[in-house]
């Protein structure tokens, strides 16, 4: 009959892998989660990073508008000078951070002071765009000062030159961001579920009769979740380099590190999964489990808001999360363009992780 | 007549127990090639244990297994070369097509099927484009029999393959099992149903409590019975209501 041939592990291991996958590509749920949403976050990222920076500052009404002060002002780009509000309006958008502050130059006629008086009203609802405002006009004031008396000596000159290297774009640091998110939920929900479910409806033990060896079930099902990660990956890094100008400093090698980075994180986070298929007992089980390790990473990892935004004893946390590392390394990768060697502390962590965790999952993982 | 075949399964003092109770209490029997055999009894009997075990799928506490020579205890792998399975609930991939399961299952045994005649056995060639969720309860059983077939084994193990299924299903399913017999594969069946134990097998074994209280053919058992002084509270009709049933509504497959 069969016996001619030795049987191969690989080629049923395989056979479960292209059964899986084909599950995985029907399953509109693991398609959303994995490649969807961190696209449609990179589209919203993507789009906000359009927009240049501006300061809407009031103008007192009865300003005066002929000095040199108002005309320098006023040829700033960044401040955007509103003129049609009455002055408690303005009072109220201040207030309510509309406004970044409240300009009024009123000319003076009292001989001993200067003859132009500018004051800058300014609130804590719009501190940055206040500072920011205020620093500008301060500076237009210096100028026109400086421009009054030309016969002064300056004890210090400055010049600003426009840094033409690689810029850090917002879509350099989400899109490393979404692929952790990806493949963290992918890990992690995907196997998680899976194995449930296929345990649940006793998918995998018509397979127990058949030759195949039990850890090659597990591989194959690992690998098809792994090709599918690896695929979704692919996709949102080339969405992001066409449409929103990611940074793949060295082109198709830094596509590729980045590829191993992500295999090597999916390898810890699909690990996080198996545990979890270990412990839940329900389906219902598996969500709780599942976010208690996806959203702490998420938050803290540096996905959405760089990890030194955080206070000091946050950071502590953060820096204990495989994610993180994961975000550091293909941050460096795609915008330095480094290869792995260099990003070695992190992979280091990665595989701290990894090991840790498949002794945990070893120990909880059941068949049945 | 079928006891002059060969034998193609032995089992010898077959335990098996669990911390708080025995399930199956050192039976012993043999399967003779080609017949179709049946294990009856109620549940909690150790019937779908005793399958299990066989199936390789459990393993048992002491006693001796062989199926067409092998042993269990040295060669499982080897069994499960030989052998097709289906389970009493069992799932498949559900949003895969007919034929991507059996690719897989291909894959499984490392066996190169002709995936439309594999289909055509059970007659659901015209499903094969179709998911199995989408299938009927009968359509499932008729595909989890074709996947026993995959591997062209030499005994295939059935676990209540007609529960749930409507009175043409079952019938034609009866048919396709005395067809796959036909073809040189012992059966071996646990069932509720009477009227199919007494239909298919040439012998059955009855179980109670993890031991055996009867094992003849169907023919013999009924004799003793009789000749015990056993008699039918009710008249025997010439038919009964399922021959009307039948007759009524035809005997093809009924497919939803």
């Amino acid at each position: 009959m069969n016996g001619s041939k030795p049987y191969s592990q690989i080629r049923a291991m395989l056979a479960v892998t292209q059964a899986s996958l084909r599950s995985i590509f029907r399953n509109p749920s693991t398609v959303a989660f994995s490649f969807a949403l961190p696209v449609f976050f990179i589209l919203v990222f993507g789009f906000i990073d359009k927009g240049t920076l501006s300061v809407s500052v009031g103008l007192a009404p009865k300003s005066d508008t002929t000095s040199a002060a108002y005309s320098i002002i006023k040829s700033i780009p960044v401040i955007k000078l509103v003129t049609d509000e009455s002055a408690p309006q303005m009072r109220e958008d201040l207030n309510r951070g509309k406004l970044g502050g409240i300009l009024s130059l009123v000319k003076s006629s009292d001989t001993s002071r200067p003859a132009l008086q500018v004051v800058f009203q300014k609130s804590k609802a719009s501190a940055e765009g206040g500072a920011v405002a205020e620093m500008i006009i301060t500076n237009a004031i210096n100028s026109a000062n400086l421009a009054a008396v030309p016969e002064l000596k300056r004890a210090v000159e400055m010049r600003t030159e426009e840094v033409t290297d690689p810029a850090f774009k917002k879509i350099d640091f989400i899109l490393p961001g979404m692929l952790g998110f990806s493949l963290l939920s992918m890990g992690v929900f995907g196997t998680a579920f899976v194995f449930l479910n296929l345990r649940n409806t006793l998918v995998i033990k018509r397979f127990f009769a058949t030759p195949i060896h039990k850890a090659y079930i597990v591989l194959g099902e690992a690998l098809s979740r792994v090709i599918f990660a690896l695929m979704s990956s692919s996709l949102i890094i080339v969405l992001g380099y066409l449409a929103f100008g990611f940074t793949l400093q060295h082109g198709v090698f830094t596509f590729i590190n980045m590829m191993v980075l992500s295999f090597v994180a999916l390898f810890v986070f699909m690990g996080m999964g198996f545990i979890i298929s270990g412990l839940a007992k329900t389906e219902s089980a598996v969500p709780p489990l599942a976010n208690m390790i996806v959203l702490p990473q998420l938050i803290l990892g540096g996905t959405f808001f760089p990890v030194s935004s955080f206070p000091a004893w946050l950071q502590v946390i953060s820096k204990a999360l495989p994610l993180t590392y994961l975000n550091e390394a293909m941050r460096r990768t795609a915008f330095e363009g480094v290869g792995l060697f260099s990003v070695w502390t992190d992979i280091l962590a990665l595989m701290i992780w990894g090991v840790v965790v498949y002794l945990l999952a070893t120990r909880l993982f059941k068949w049945e | 007549m079928k006891s002059q075949s060969p034998v193609i399964i032995s089992v010898k003092n077959l335990l098996k127990q669990y911390e708080d109770f025995t399930a199956v209490k050192g039976i012993s029997f043999e399967v003779y090639e080609g017949e179709i055999f049946g294990l009856l009894g109620p549940n909690g009997a150790g019937k779908t244990t005793t399958l299990e075990i066989l199936e390789t799928l459990r393993d048992k506490s002491g006693g001796e297994v062989t199926i067409d020579g092998l042993n269990l205890d040295k060669d499982q792998n080897g069994i499960k070369k030989i052998i097709g399975v289906q389970l009493q609930a069992a799932g498949y991939y559900p949003s895969l097509k007919l034929f991507e399961l059996l690719d897989l299952f291909g894959g499984l045994y490392n066996v190169d099927i002709d995936k439309m005649k594999m289909l055509a056995k059970v007659g659901l060639e015209d499903k094969a484009k179709n998911k199995y969720k989408d299938l009927s309860g009968g359509q499932k059983q008729r595909f989890s029999l074709c996947t026993t077939l995959i591997n062209n084994p030499r005994v295939i193990f059935l676990d209540e393959p007609t529960t749930g299924l409507d009175p043409q299903s079952r019938r034609n399913l009866w048919d396709l099992i005395r067809k796959i017999r036909d073809n040189g594969t012992t059966v071996v069946i646990t069932t509720h149903y009477m009227d199919e134990a007494e239909e298919l097998c040439d012998r059955v074994a009855v179980m109670e409590a993890g031991e055996f209280i009867a094992m003849d053919t169907p023919g013999n058992l009924i004799d003793k019975l009789v000749a015990g002084g056993f008699k039918r509270k009710k008249e025997v009709k010439q038919a009964n209501l399922e021959d009307v049933f039948l007759d009524l509504t035809g005997r093809e497959w009924r497919d939803q």
